[in-house]
């Protein structure tokens, strides 16, 4: 058999849903989360923080804090490199404020002190003399003539002239001509739409320990999606080399996107520079919510003609994203995913990255897709309801499929769209009858996936178990994948392989853990390591059996001769070869470097029930069902698991989750009391369905599933919750006082 | 300030230590005695990350002083298991995949062993509620419920 063979089939371990290999330590407290670390002569670090939105820094005097009694150190902008420019300046700036505070909850400076309450006591002795400016924290109001300028000079050249300098990138794609396809349709709709930031809400506060000498050599611990990435920042934001400071990922406690990027870390790693002693520091609730993470705020415009037949004619979206201080609000990603699940002749899209005085923008569970989403597929369901057409029929006739000249410019490979379209069709779900009150929505959802730098090894031991060292943070099962797709390869049981998330001094460079592309990517890199050793093994078995290395197959853990010599030796089996490799030509271990291209799009239909109290304006979830391709899933029950937790936080996101900030720019729910997430008296069991249309460019058939499925649930849920109020809801989040004004204007 | 000398057991050991009357239990656990289990989702009692027992009734460990345990019995997630034999909610757990990153896990089996010992078969909503007061961001809930309904049905069949 050829090693470079696609296996879509006939899996042995594949597909099975073993227990997880951090189990044991997460169900006994053992586990090391990011503020589990102690490091002997540790101080606690703490951050002083800005209380106003938009404010020159006039003066920071830090002589009352430095006199408290436990104060080692305290740093502020001074304390870190100069000379940056592009996004690393906007990290240092975003992580520690320069001239000016840009939002409320921006980090002034910091201390730390041999004790957490001793650290918590020295911030509120620092004096910081602030001079208000005007702030605008509304995507639309930053857009106006009249909105102070957060930063000028900050805009690209993408933006068109006579914008506002807020505005600091511009995104146009599509094809076709939208005008002559509105010409055609019998039905165009035009619609505005609004949703809320929120954040990723992940239940672990960012955390880490660093140590850093005067040697230029550096250690760092932390809770992070990615440690190559947190390498590379903090030591462009204080003048390291990169190689000299190691750092090594903890257990993760949720990221969702928002772990992709640092905070804390330059911060730890400056304040022991400066202290000579490691230094922890652990962010609060408060801090989680104010400084770091939340997705973009939109004002989305969408048009959609359509005729009779329920053919989409064109479609056109407009879509303002506000990403913060910084150019960062991914408005290209809503753009282009807004209209890929759909085969259009006429399409046009237009995204605005905005600023505003709110935190720099992380990336949230498919970056910008799900808003796009709930746009369009809001205009597809008024669209249905007033040509008495059955969504998902129409989504049906419309839906991309292999071939199709995407939305955002490529030809689509082989894709499953269809097949999930199918699928919820004939879901019991979808034809079960509803009570009074209760309404059901549809929607589809898009997202692209990734693939990335990628270095994995897998290494032999000498009893013939394997270890493999991936450089992926681990974030919903993916040591476990990477078990069963090496064990699939090597024809040897799950159990007797250990994935290990190495540090980034054990490893080549990782991309961090994002874009879905962890079991894509990874699992790619693990896979064709292993095929690397199976190469070594067969030639190991070959030299001994001085047969030609090409005549030997690799079945069920064991060296068989093949061809002209099948049947001249016993099978050898893995764990023989390894006990005398030593001797045969040195250790085995296979490893694989790369950038893997070939992750392949995903998409998920999503069918909701809601039931609206009309007294109350409150809405109950009653039934909730996910069907998503998922090309071939390695580990069916961690893959359910994706598609359940993305549902969940489409729910939040719909109905609860939201920024309020008030007049005065200052966030003013900025605790779990009041920032809600879905708690479990809040849901229903979450119904999903695995669709499998195999990814060409996997081995295995793998796409990513964690993104795509928090994609339909903003409009899923928009749709059903429409249906049920008898009035169509444009705003998110869908809460009681905004459900009751839509049905008072319906009246 | 002055330091105050608490004595009380944790998980059945009889432990002792000094703490500043502004600490919380949650502090004390994991900063003096090592027990990093009961995790600080947010300090204020709203995400259940740091249950714990207090004389058997679950309690968020950040609400509590840890001046105010003298002569209390705490268990937490440490304690569980027997020896080298875990819980059959900590079995059910990892079986079912209710956990994904696992940081809201050590407060939901400390508190859904409370429930099953109060209420060996409850309905599917008396867990929901029951749960109410500990967030989980990765689940949505669904593996949490099966399994805690599972290990439910499990005890009663072996009692």
């Amino acid at each position: 058999m050829s090693l470079d063979d696609v296996k879509t089939s006939d899996f042995k371990y594949v597909g099975t849903s073993p227990d997880r290999p951090d189990g044991l330590d997460k169900v006994t407290g053992r586990a090391k989360f990011g503020a589990d670390a102690y490091a002997p002569g540790m101080l606690h670090g703490a951050i002083v923080r800005s209380p106003h939105a938009h404010a020159k820094i006039i003066s920071i005097d830090t002589s009352k804090a430095e006199a408290l009694d436990g104060v080692k150190a305290i740093v502020t902008r001074a304390d870190f490199a100069t000379g940056l420019t592009g996004s690393n300046w906007n990290v240092l700036e975003n992580i520690m404020a320069s001239g000016t505070a840009l939002y409320d909850g921006h980090a002034i400076a910091a201390v730390a002190a041999t004790s957490p309450l001793i650290a918590r006591d020295a911030v509120k002795l620092v004096e910081v003399t602030y001079e208000i400016l005007p702030h605008v924290t509304d995507v639309d109001k930053a857009m106006a003539d009249d909105a102070p300028i957060i930063r000028a000079g900050a805009a690209d050249k993408s933006v068109p002239e006579g914008l506002h300098p807020n505005v600091v990138r511009y995104h146009e794609s599509g094809h076709g001509d939208v005008d002559a396809g509105f010409a055609e349709a019998d039905l165009v709709i035009e619609d505005h739409f609004r949703t809320e930031a929120t954040h990723q809400g992940y239940i672990e506060p960012h955390a880490c320990l660093g140590t850093l000498g005067g040697d230029g050599k550096g250690e760092m611990w932390c809770c992070t999606q990615g440690h190559w990435n947190v390498q590379k920042l903090c030591s462009a934001l204080l003048g390291l080399e990169a190689s000299q400071l190691r750092v090594t990922a903890s257990e993760i406690g949720g990221g969702f996107g928002g772990k992709t990027v640092v905070f804390i870390e330059p911060v730890a790693l400056a304040l022991s520079r400066k202290a000579n002693r490691p230094v922890k520091i652990v962010m609060s609730r408060s801090e989680v919510l104010r400084a770091s993470g939340p997705t973009s705020s939109t004002s989305m415009d969408v048009k959609i003609g359509m005729k009779k037949d329920g053919t989409i004619t064109a479609a056109k979206g407009v879509f303002r994203l506000q990403g913060g201080a910084f150019p960062s609000a991914p408005m290209e990603f809503t753009a282009m995913c807004a209209f890929a699940p759909y085969n259009l002749k006429n399409v046009k899209q237009i995204g605005y990255d905005v600023m505003a005085n709110r935190p720099k923008q992380a990336a949230y569970r498919a970056p910008g897709s799900p808003m796009g989403a709930f746009a369009v597929e809001s205009v597809i369901d008024e669209l249905c309801n007033k040509l008495g057409l059955d969504p998902i029929d129409v989504r049906l006739k419309n839906a991309s499929h292999e071939g199709t000249k995407a939305s955002y410019g490529p030809t689509f490979q082989r894709i499953g769209l269809v097949e999930t379209l199918e699928a919820a069709k004939a879901h019991p779900h979808y034809t079960a009858p509803l009570k009074p009150g209760q309404g059901r929505g549809v929607s589809c959802g898009f997202w692209f996936n990734f693939g990335g730098e990628t270095s994995v090894t897998l290494a032999l031991s000498m009893d013939g178990s394997a270890q493999i060292v991936v450089g992926t943070p681990d974030i919903g099962g993916s040591r476990a994948s990477m078990a069963l797709m090496a064990a699939e390869e090597l024809g040897i049981p799950y159990e007797n392989i250990r994935c290990t998330v190495a540090d980034t001094a054990s490893l080549g460079y990782n991309e961090v853990s994002h874009g879905s592309r962890v079991t894509y990517a990874s699992g790619l890199a693990t896979i064709k390591a292993a095929r690397a050793a199976v190469k070594i093994l067969c030639a190991r078995a070959a030299a001994k059996w001085k047969i030609d290395p090409e005549a030997v197959d690799w079945v069920d853990g064991c060296a068989v001769p093949s061809g002209p010599n099948a049947g001249d030796f016993e099978p050898m089996p893995i764990a023989r070869i390894c006990a005398s490799m030593g001797r045969t030509g040195g250790p085995i271990s296979g490893h694989y470097e790369a950038s893997p291209e070939g992750a392949g799009v995903s998409f998920a239909t999503h069918i909701v029930d809601a039931e609206v109290d009309p007294e109350t304006g409150k809405t109950s979830i009653v039934r909730y069902t996910v069907v998503q391709d998922a090309g071939k899933a390695i580990h069916p029950a961690y893959v359910e698991g994706q598609y359940q937790g993305g549902a969940a936080q489409g729910i939040g996101w719909a109905l609860n989750e939201e920024y309020v900030y008030g007049e005065d720019g200052r966030l003013q729910n900025d605790v779990f009391l009041d920032y809600r997430i879905p708690v479990a008296s809040d849901l229903p069991m979450i119904d999903t369905v695995i669709v499998e249309v195999p990814n060409p460019g996997h081995p295995h058939g793998v796409r990513g599933v964690g993104e795509t499925s928090i994609c339909p649930p903003l409009a899923a849920i928009a749709n059903a919750v429409s249906a049920a109020a008898g009035v169509r809801l444009h705003e998110l989040p869908m809460n009681p006082p905004r459900i009751l004004a839509a049905l008072e204007k319906r009246g | 300030m002055s330091k105050i000398h608490v004595t009380t057991s944790v998980n059945g050991d009889a432990v002792e230590f000094l703490c500043d009357p502004r600490e919380t239990l949650l502090d004390v656990l994991r900063d003096r005695l090592g027990l990093t289990g009961a995790k600080e989702g947010c300090g204020t009692g709203d995400c259940g990350a740091c249950s714990v027992t207090l004389d058997g009734r679950v309690v968020c460990s950040c609400l509590v002083l840890g001046a105010e345990v003298e002569g209390h019995e705490i268990g937490t997630v440490e304690g569980i298991a027997t020896g080298e034999e875990l819980h059959p909610l900590q079995r059910k757990f990892i079986e079912h995949a209710a956990l994904q990153c696992g940081v809201c896990t050590p407060g939901i089996l400390v508190a859904t062993k409370a429930l099953l010992e109060k209420n060996p078969d409850p309905t599917e909503t008396e867990v929901r509620y029951w749960l109410a007061g500990n967030l989980c961001r990765c689940t949505g809930y669904d593996k949490i419920i099966r399994a805690v309904m599972d290990t439910a049905a499990e005890l009663r069949e072996a009692s």
